[in-house]
């Protein structure tokens, strides 16, 4: 991971590239004194961390996330155990190091950050794929050794039986040897929802909902309770 | 008076003795620029801008393992921020052993 530190203090800036220097994965691009100086570097470099003090004057760490539009994973090292709170505002922020900072909790921070990019990365992968499936909007299905095309649009619902899945379509329904889990990650987030263990459906569907049921063709599938607030904010309310 | 020490900058430079002297000499030059922007700064009655010195200064206080210094500048630091003194004596006091103790280093 390509990192870069701010901090006021020149000590502080020495320390932490010396502790940076005991991990392999982290390579140290440069070393700032105050946060401003740092935006031009950061709009030129990619950079994947950010080790930053909070208490910096003119400039806090705080202020400086906030002029970021896309902000790197960012670990705060500070003397103010008491902005530990405000810490957890902000998304992009990993960790919080207390100073005099050692070298076993410096490795787990960056370990959080390691795994919190992994995350990323395989969230940006997943959506990709999601993405190509949908401009595809075709699905083949491998049903007694044939593969046998579904238009996406058409399926309005998916319900799991056991080892199969079934896949009811306007046309036609599918009993497929697969998961629920195996076909969501084919199918658009923005279409399909899941709700219930046993249930996805094709939001644009939906003629009803009453309780926690929804009606979609002439099948009325249970609703969840933890499934329901994310049903809700996909509809159109008035 | 505990005395400043340098268990902290050995413990994590992992035998690497030219990063302990180079940390030495920053702090070396470091310390002297802070203090003298504190006694400024308390001098002319600006207490939330000495709050910000000593803050600073609290990192060097316990980068040299002064534990129990450590806490009065935490204390003087909320002290300056009410506008508030009195631990001002027991500070100095801190920043003259470090003062010493960079002499012999």
């Amino acid at each position: 991971m390509n990192c870069i530190i701010i901090d006021d203090e020149a000590t502080a800036r020495a320390i932490v590239v010396q502790l940076c220097s005991n991990i392999k994965s982290l390579n140290v691009l440069a070393d700032f004194p105050d946060a401003i100086q740092s935006m031009k570097f950061l709009n030129q470099n990619e950079v994947d961390l950010i080790f930053l003090d909070i208490h910096m004057p003119d400039f806090t760490g705080f202020d400086f996330i906030q002029t970021l539009k896309n902000p790197p994973k960012i670990i705060l090292t500070t003397s103010d155990p008491q902005f530990a709170i405000d810490a957890f505002e902000y998304e992009c922020i990993i960790d919080y190091l207390v100073k005099p900072i050692l070298l076993p909790r410096f490795k787990k921070a960056v370990t959080k950050a390691e795994n919190t990019a992994l995350t990323t990365a395989v969230k940006k992968s997943t959506t990709a794929k999601k993405d190509v499936s949908s401009t595809g909007d075709v699905l083949y299905v491998n049903i007694d050794r044939r593969l046998i095309k579904i238009e996406i649009p058409s399926i309005y619902l998916i319900e799991a039986k056991g080892d199969y899945i079934l896949i009811k379509t306007e046309d036609k329904n599918y009993t497929v040897h697969s998961t629920l889990k195996k076909i969501e990650d084919k199918l658009s987030d923005s279409v399909f929802l899941k709700v219930h263990r046993s249930y996805v459906i094709n939001v644009k569907k939906i003629i009803d909902i009453e309780d926690n049921s929804v009606l979609i063709k002439k099948d009325v599938i249970p609703v969840s309770r933890s499934n329901r607030p994310e049903l809700m904010k996909r509809l159109n309310l008035l | 008076m505990e005395q400043p020490n340098l268990s902290y900058i050995h413990s994590m430079s992992g035998g690497d003795t030219a990063f302990e002297q180079k940390l030495i000499a920053i702090i070396k030059n470091e310390f002297p620029e802070e203090k003298a922007t504190y006694y400024e700064n308390f001098n002319a009655g600006n207490f939330k801008m000495t709050a910000d010195n000593v803050h600073k200064l609290k990192h060097k206080i316990s980068i040299l393992g002064l534990e129990k210094s450590y806490d009065i500048a935490v204390a003087f630091e909320n002290n300056l921020l009410d506008g508030n003194t009195d631990l001002s004596d027991a500070f100095e006091s801190i920043l003259n052993n470090i003062t010493n103790y960079l002499t012999t280093l």
